[in-house]
């Protein structure tokens, strides 16, 4: 029988402390929408999507409402394009358009995959597909674009690198009468996940089923709230408590997919067990850390605290859910969290912790606003240090920044809804331009060979 | 059987119990168990019931038992019990 005790706490957990699910993400293939057409590819896609995602909003709702868990967006993720663009060529604009107006009539908050796979070199489409990211990106709204550059595997495509610090300013340059939002949904990756549901970096891999739930959780607040009842417990005890936390909300995720997969009638991919926060009071990663007796986040100390954070919600969440993945671990997207916010603001969380707090937790450089000055090749300098860590380490790691096009450091860019906003942060302006302008590639590390 | 739990969070005050037993009544939704506490004038109720055979969506029970709490100044909260069961059991 359940106790009140239990039942208040999740009641508690819900109505104080922001817990939710993220996200029910519908990831679909498009691999049969290959034609040589490209009206035709356009076609196929608008009305897979369609088929395929009719009820998705609905039966998100109904299950929200039925469980009482808040399920925050309903979103859906399909092969990158720049593989169904090598079938017929032509503009893959045309693709974006499609995508957003399947967007549109199944009613879903973000579409991610218009992507590209160029780890070790560029493909038919790839090329074509990075060169339309600004313009596809500023004239739809709904849709998300990733790019990945480098793998422990591959290596770190210089190349890519390089003309995506020219994309990434492009974009901004694009939706510059929008707080340069465009930049927002463009993430660089290092070892992307095939099965991630978090935007702006999800896409349906290569080895994916030909569709699957994949679910994303969240509760930066609830594990906050867990931490601060234990005011003088050692760290160790701390770390117990986080995991005891991390189960019990990877619990509502899996709950979630699982119910999701069955009504939907289709096989239930992953949790991922990423604290993802908001920019909500109360819903904080950083507010997590300052719990754990950090005076402001970015300070000394910071980087261990994460890493304890991150570990501590894989080992919770791990043993709540039969199948993890994604991107598993913390997030720490300066604009979308208001500790963050505040503490760079205060000029305490600079970009240099930043970095290194990407070494210990799950993805990277997330949501950070730089000058609007700021170079092409300094762009790709920060996405070259990113992948580095990503690729040393075997884990993925990300860059989405936004250069603040007619900005500079100490204004602020405001995305509103989930995307939240950020102050413009210092960029370190020595410049690596001989060192990107080489191209080529940045062989796989020793760690690659496993084998 | 397909069970939900009721809970009710508020000021006490009289006939809290009748009016959310009344509404499950309504709905035709079977009162399994119930325990109910006062501590400082702080009322909290939570209320097992069968859902199995209630005569209209549950989502719509779900909307009015809130809304009905509105207007009393409680928190009504009517969830399939699954959520606390995945919670807290292992």
């Amino acid at each position: 029988m359940l106790e009140t005790k239990d039942i208040l706490e999740t009641i508690g957990m819900i109505q104080n402390e922001c817990l939710d699910v993220r996200t029910i993400t519908m990831g679909i293939s498009l691999m049969d929408c290959a034609d040589s057409d490209i009206s035709r590819v356009c076609d196929k896609i608008y009305d897979k999507i369609c088929r395929k995602a009719e009820k998705l909003v609905k039966t998100g709702e109904d299950i929200s409402c039925e469980y009482g868990i808040p399920i925050i967006n309903k979103r859906v993720s399909v092969t990158p394009i720049a593989n169904v663009l090598a079938s017929c060529g032509g503009d893959p604009i045309k693709i974006a358009y499609a995508l957003q107006k399947a967007a549109n009539t199944v009613g879903i908050d973000f579409l991610g995959g218009y992507s590209a796979l160029v780890q070790k070199g560029f493909s038919a489409g790839d090329i074509e597909l990075i060169n339309s990211i600004p313009q596809a990106l500023s004239e739809t709204s709904n849709i998300c674009s990733s790019i990945n550059i480098g793998s422990t595997k591959a290596g770190i495509n210089m190349d890519a690198v390089a003309l995506m610090g020219k994309i990434i300013r492009q974009t901004a340059e694009l939706t510059a009468d929008r707080d340069c939002i465009g930049a927002a949904k463009l993430v660089v990756f290092c070892n992307a996940p095939d099965d991630n549901p978090f935007m702006a970096g999800a896409f349906h891999g290569m080895g994916e089923a030909d569709t699957v739930i994949n679910v994303g959780v969240s509760g930066p607040g609830v594990v906050r709230a867990a931490v601060a009842k234990y005011p003088n417990a050692t760290i160790s005890e701390i770390a117990d408590v986080i995991k005891r936390t991390a189960y019990k909300i990877t619990r509502t995720g899996q709950l979630v997919g699982t119910e999701a997969s069955k009504r939907l009638g289709v096989p239930f991919g992953i949790v991922d067990l990423s604290l993802a926060p908001t920019p909500a009071i109360g819903d904080s990663v950083a507010h997590i850390l300052e719990e754990m007796g950090l005076e402001t986040c970015g300070g000394y100390g910071t980087t261990a605290c994460l890493a304890m954070l991150n570990d501590a919600v894989k080992k919770g969440g791990v043993m709540a859910s039969s199948r993890v993945g994604g991107l598993s671990g913390a997030f720490i997207p300066v604009s979308e969290d208001a500790g963050m916010i505040s503490a760079a603001e205060r000029g305490i969380l600079t970009l240099q912790k930043l970095e290194a707090m990407t070494a210990v937790c799950s993805v990277g450089l997330d949501m950070i606003a730089i000058p609007g000055d700021t170079s092409a090749d300094i762009i790709s300098g920060i996405i070259a240090d990113e992948a580095a860590i990503g690729m040393v380490n075997s884990k993925t790691t990300a860059v989405r920044i936004i250069p603040a096009i007619g900005k500079k450091q100490g204004d602020t860019l405001n995305f509103g809804g989930l995307l939240g906003y950020c102050p413009i942060m210092k960029v370190n302006e020595g410049s690596p331009m001989k060192f990107i302008s080489r191209g080529g590639q940045i062989p796989a590390p020793m760690q690659a060979l496993k084998n | 059987m397909k069970k939900a739990v009721v809970t009710v969070i508020g000021k006490d005050m009289v006939g809290i119990l009748a009016k959310v037993s009344g509404k499950c009544a309504e709905y035709n939704a079977n009162v399994i168990e119930v325990t109910q506490s006062v501590m400082q004038e702080l009322f909290t109720m939570v209320m097992l019931i069968d859902i199995t055979n209630i005569n209209d969506e549950f989502a719509n029970m779900v909307k009015n038992m809130k809304e009905m709490g509105e207007k009393e100044n409680l928190q009504i909260h009517v969830m399939h019990e699954d959520i606390f069961n995945v919670m807290h059991k292992i």
